[in-house]
Parts: structure tokens; C-alpha cells; sequence
């Protein structure tokens, strides 16, 4: 029933390897931009206040098919940016994650904004009475305690990355989604085995991740 | 406590009517699974493509046109089903096995190539088309006049397709291919210079080139990179049918019907079609 993994036409492992590639680069990224957009939504300059809820209130309810399209379609096609890559191999990988990370900034933003709102009032209020600035307040006192209230939540933002990433094989970024078409496209007696190829290597990244941080989750909540 | 109770009126309201519909729903697929499974003479379900101009297109109106069409009509014809009897279903390129297995259409006409491997789960009636993997240009565009010239091409194709792995594999490895959900994808990609060609089976590119949006803006390069019969796929070891429908495909060619259906869907571009292939499944 599954000879066709005997065959040595796919390179399914090979694929996997480019959907972990893929959640890292974005998981970073998004991290990186979802604190700066956590930052703005709670800055006193109703500017930045004003972008950063904007920002999250749009791309979020924005599909993520459509902004990795959009990424693909409009920026690169259409208006030529290509983010330094030669091939469309290294620039559909390079738009996919600039999509990812768009979209999954988000989601990082509004954990951390729940987390903001974990750490008693009274921390940013005497941080203030020494003399710290906006700045230092929010990266000495307020994220560190955010942070740690908030792994679970991330936790399961980096699963949903994880499975969010075949959204990449829309725009020929040859990571699982895009090497289960072919196989689908060639074999398709078997189309329940090859579903459950996937659907089995999807769970082996995700269950580790959900139980690990799950774990670390614990172990660094601050008890109040 | 009064408005948390019209909340829960409300919310089972909602909870009901979604119920309702899921309910309705199901209900109506039931009943027309049942009816073409049941053999029933009223309604003929066929599987076609919804998404490819030329071949099986459905409308924005909910008419369908195309070749496939065309051809699955007369068959339907000669099988004593009147037009308005006949129930076009999708079938996509990965459901077309099991939509045949599980007797969800009576038969499938949808750009499907007769190979080996399908054939261990459905049987061939035809073929009824002779396509071959061809490229689609900008029509001002003459870089392109053997396969060997693609390894320094930028191309693009459909996420999967037999086109895109032949690319890959045999064709032209060294080539930059481009993967897109589908062939309208790759035509924003072409218009703007950011590929070169559209690889997939002739007939299929013919009929993209064929629309009048895009009427004289690309043309087929015309290489024949590959061989595609397609076939009428049916249930495994229906030999009925596959006998009566390879019949009504060898009237329709005989009639002219065929010729006429060829001209009418994918005459435009450039498209040299090959005549009718002979009959070969099932003899």
C-alpha cells in the first residue's frame, strides 16, 4: 500500500525539511515583528497605537492564501520585487515568508498584548516612579514578566504556523503541501495513503512542539 | 439575568438554524448521489472540469461549455440521455479515481491521459484527443523552437501537474520553473515578463490563448514534448459501457461533430489539432 515511498521519486523528507525551514524563518520573523507590534498597540503615541491596531485588525482578518498570493502575485510578478532571489526557487521561499511572518506577527502581537495585561499595573507604575522611560519600561519590566505568561498561547500560534505553511505551495514553494499534490497527481490508487503520509509527518512536527513548550510553559509561569 | 437569557435563546436559535441547513444540505447530495448510483434513467452524472477555457469551463452563469463538454453531451446523446438529463459534477485531477470507484459519476471527460497506473483503478473508453505538452508565448516571443532551449527559460506551471514534473525531471532540469495554483496565475506571470512560457498539454494552453480577454496576446510555440491520450474514464470492468461509449466517440468523429467541437473550443491561437486518434481501449 505505500510502495510508492519504496520508489524513490519522492523526496518526501526533503520536503518536510523545507516546511521546518519555512516555520522557523517565520517563527523568528514573527516573533521580531509581533513584539515591535505589541509595543506600538500599547505605546502612548497614539500614532503608532493607531497603525499597530489598524495593522493587526486588517492583516489578521485578512486570509492567509490571499496575502501569500498577493505576495507572490503583486509583489513579485507585478511590481518586480523579488528580495534579492535569483530563482524563483529562493524567491517564492523569501515571499512565503515575508507572508507568514505578516500574518503570523499578528497573532504573536495580540498573545502578547494579553500577556501586557498579566503584569499588575503597579510594576509599570514604580518602574516609572525610578525614571525609566517608556522604552526601558516595557523591555526591562513589563515583556520579560509578558512573556513568560504567555508560551502556551505562542505555543500553539507556532503550530498553527506550522500547518499555515502549505499555504506556501500555492505560490511553488516545494515544501509537503506542494510534494502531496504530485504524489496525488501520480498516485492517485492511493490517495488515503499518501494523505496519511502527510497528515503523519504534520503531526510528528507539531505534537513535540505543543508538548515541549507546554512543558517549558510551566516551568518559567511567574506564580503570583 | 434577563439578557443573558435572550443570549441563550438567541445563540440556540443560531445553533438550530445552522443544524437546519447542514441537515438540507446533505439531504439534497444524498439524493443525487443516490440517483445516478442507482442507475436511474432520469439523470447522468458526469465528472468534467470546472476551470479550463476550451475544455470544461463552467460560467459565471452556470453554463458550461468547452470541448469535454461537447464530447461528454454527444455520448450522452447516443446514450439516450437528452441534454437537459445530463448533471455535470467536478472532478479535479486528484478525485478523479475516486469519484469513478465510488460511483459518484456515471463517467469522467476531463482532460484525463490514459496511463498505466489509472487504469489499475478505472477503465478507458477512446481516447478522443491526442494531446501533447506544448508552451504558450508571448506572441512577439520566437526564442523558443526546441525543448533544449527551455534550460535557460523561466517557466511556470500548475502546482503538481504531470507538465511540471516532466519539466523537472526529463525535460529541462536546469530550467527556473515557477509552481502556481493555476494556469490564470501563470498568465499575470507572462503578460509581465516575469516567465517566459506556460507549459501544459496543447489543448489546454489553446484554450487559455482562445479567451477573449486574451485574444492575440500569446501564441503556442508548438513543440510536441509529450503524448496525451485522453480517455473517457468509467467504472473498472464496465465493459458495456465503455463498448457504447467507444461507439458514440466513432460516430462523432464519422459525423463531423468532432471536428466541428475541436474548431468551436480551441480553434484560435495558432492550434494545429491532430485528427481524431484511433480508438484503442476496450478492443
Amino acid at each position: 500500500m505505500f510502495d510508492f515511498l519504496d520508489s524513490g521519486q519522492y523526496d518526501v523528507l526533503g520536503a518536510f525539511w523545507v516546511t521546518v525551514q519555512l516555520t522557523l524563518y517565520s517563527a523568528v520573523g514573527s516573533l521580531i515583528w509581533g513584539t515591535v507590534l505589541a509595543g506600538m498597540r500599547v505605546s502612548p503615541v497614539p500614532l503608532l497605537r493607531g497603525f499597530g491596531t489598524a495593522y493587526v485588525n486588517l492583516v489578521r482578518n485578512t486570509p492567509l492564501t490571499l496575502l501569500v498570493l498577493g505576495c507572490s502575485l503583486g509583489l513579485s510578478q507585478t511590481l518586480g520585487i523579488d528580495l534579492a532571489g535569483d530563482t524563483f526557487k529562493e524567491t517564492g521561499f523569501r515571499l512565503a515568508v515575508l507572508g507568514l511572518i505578516a500574518y503570523t506577527g499578528t497573532f504573536v502581537c495580540e498573545a502578547l498584548r494579553s500577556g501586557i495585561n498579566t503584569v499588575p499595573v503597579g510594576q509599570a507604575e514604580a518602574a516609572r516612579a525610578l525614571g525609566l522611560s517608556f522604552f526601558q519600561v516595557l523591555t526591562l519590566i513589563v515583556l520579560p514578566q509578558a512573556f513568560r505568561a504567555v508560551i502556551a498561547p505562542l505555543a500553539n500560534v507556532l503550530i498553527a504556523l506550522t500547518k499555515n505553511t502549505t499555504v506556501a505551495a500555492t505560490i511553488g514553494v516545494a515544501e509537503a503541501a506542494l510534494l502531496m499534490k504530485e504524489m496525488l497527481e501520480n498516485e492517485a490508487q492511493a490517495v488515503f495513503a499518501v494523505f496519511a503520509v502527510f497528515a503523519l509527518g504534520f503531526v510528528l512536527l507539531t505534537l513535540p512542539t505543543g508538548l515541549l513548550l507546554g512543558w517549558v510553559a510551566k516551568r518559567v509561569a511567574v506564580k503570583r | 439575568m434577563k439578557i443573558s437569557k435572550a443570549a441563550a435563546a438567541a445563540a440556540v436559535a443560531v445553533a438550530l438554524a445552522l443544524t437546519a441547513t447542514a441537515c438540507g444540505g446533505s439531504k439534497q447530495d444524498a439524493a443525487s448521489d443516490g440517483g445516478a448510483s442507482g442507475g436511474a434513467k432520469d439523470k447522468l452524472v458526469v465528472g468534467i472540469k470546472y476551470d479550463q477555457p476550451g475544455l470544461g469551463l463552467k460560467t459565471p452563469d452556470g453554463k458550461f461549455t468547452g470541448f469535454d463538454v461537447d464530447v461528454a453531451t454527444y455520448v450522452a446523446k447516443e446514450l439516450g440521455y437528452e441534454p437537459n438529463q445530463i448533471e455535470f459534477k467536478q472532478a479535479v485531477s486528484a478525485e478523479r479515481e475516486n469519484l469513478i470507484a465510488n460511483g459518484d459519476v456515471k463517467f469522467v471527460v476531463a482532460t484525463y491521459s490514459i496511463n498505466d497506473k489509472r487504469k489499475e483503478k478505472v477503465d478507458f473508453a477512446g481516447p478522443y484527443f491526442l494531446a501533447h505538452q506544448d508552451l504558450l508565448v508571448r506572441a512577439d516571443d520566437t526564442s523558443i523552437t526546441k525543448a533544449e532551449d527551455l534550460n535557460k527559460k523561466k517557466l511556470c506551471s500548475v502546482t503538481g501537474s504531470t507538465s511540471a514534473q516532466n519539466v523537472k525531471t526529463k525535460l529541462a532540469p536546469e530550467a527556473d520553473l515557477l509552481e502556481l495554483g493555476g494556469y490564470s496565475e501563470c498568465l499575470t506571470g507572462l503578460e509581465n515578463k516575469k516567465v517566459d512560457a506556460l507549459t501544459t498539454d496543447n489543448s489546454i494552453l489553446a484554450g487559455y490563448a482562445a479567451q477573449e480577454k486574451n485574444k492575440g496576446k500569446f501564441k503556442l510555440a508548438g513543440l510536441s514534448l509529450s503524448n496525451e491520450n485522453y480517455g473517457i474514464g468509467l467504472k473498472k470492468g464496465d465493459k458495456e459501457l465503455q463498448t457504447k461509449i467507444n461507439a458514440a466517440l466513432k460516430k462523432m468523429v464519422e459525423d463531423g461533430s468532432w471536428q466541428k467541437a475541436v474548431d468551436a473550443n480551441l480553434g484560435p491561437a495558432n492550434f494545429k489539432s491532430e485528427p481524431a486518434p484511433q480508438i484503442t481501449e476496450g478492443s
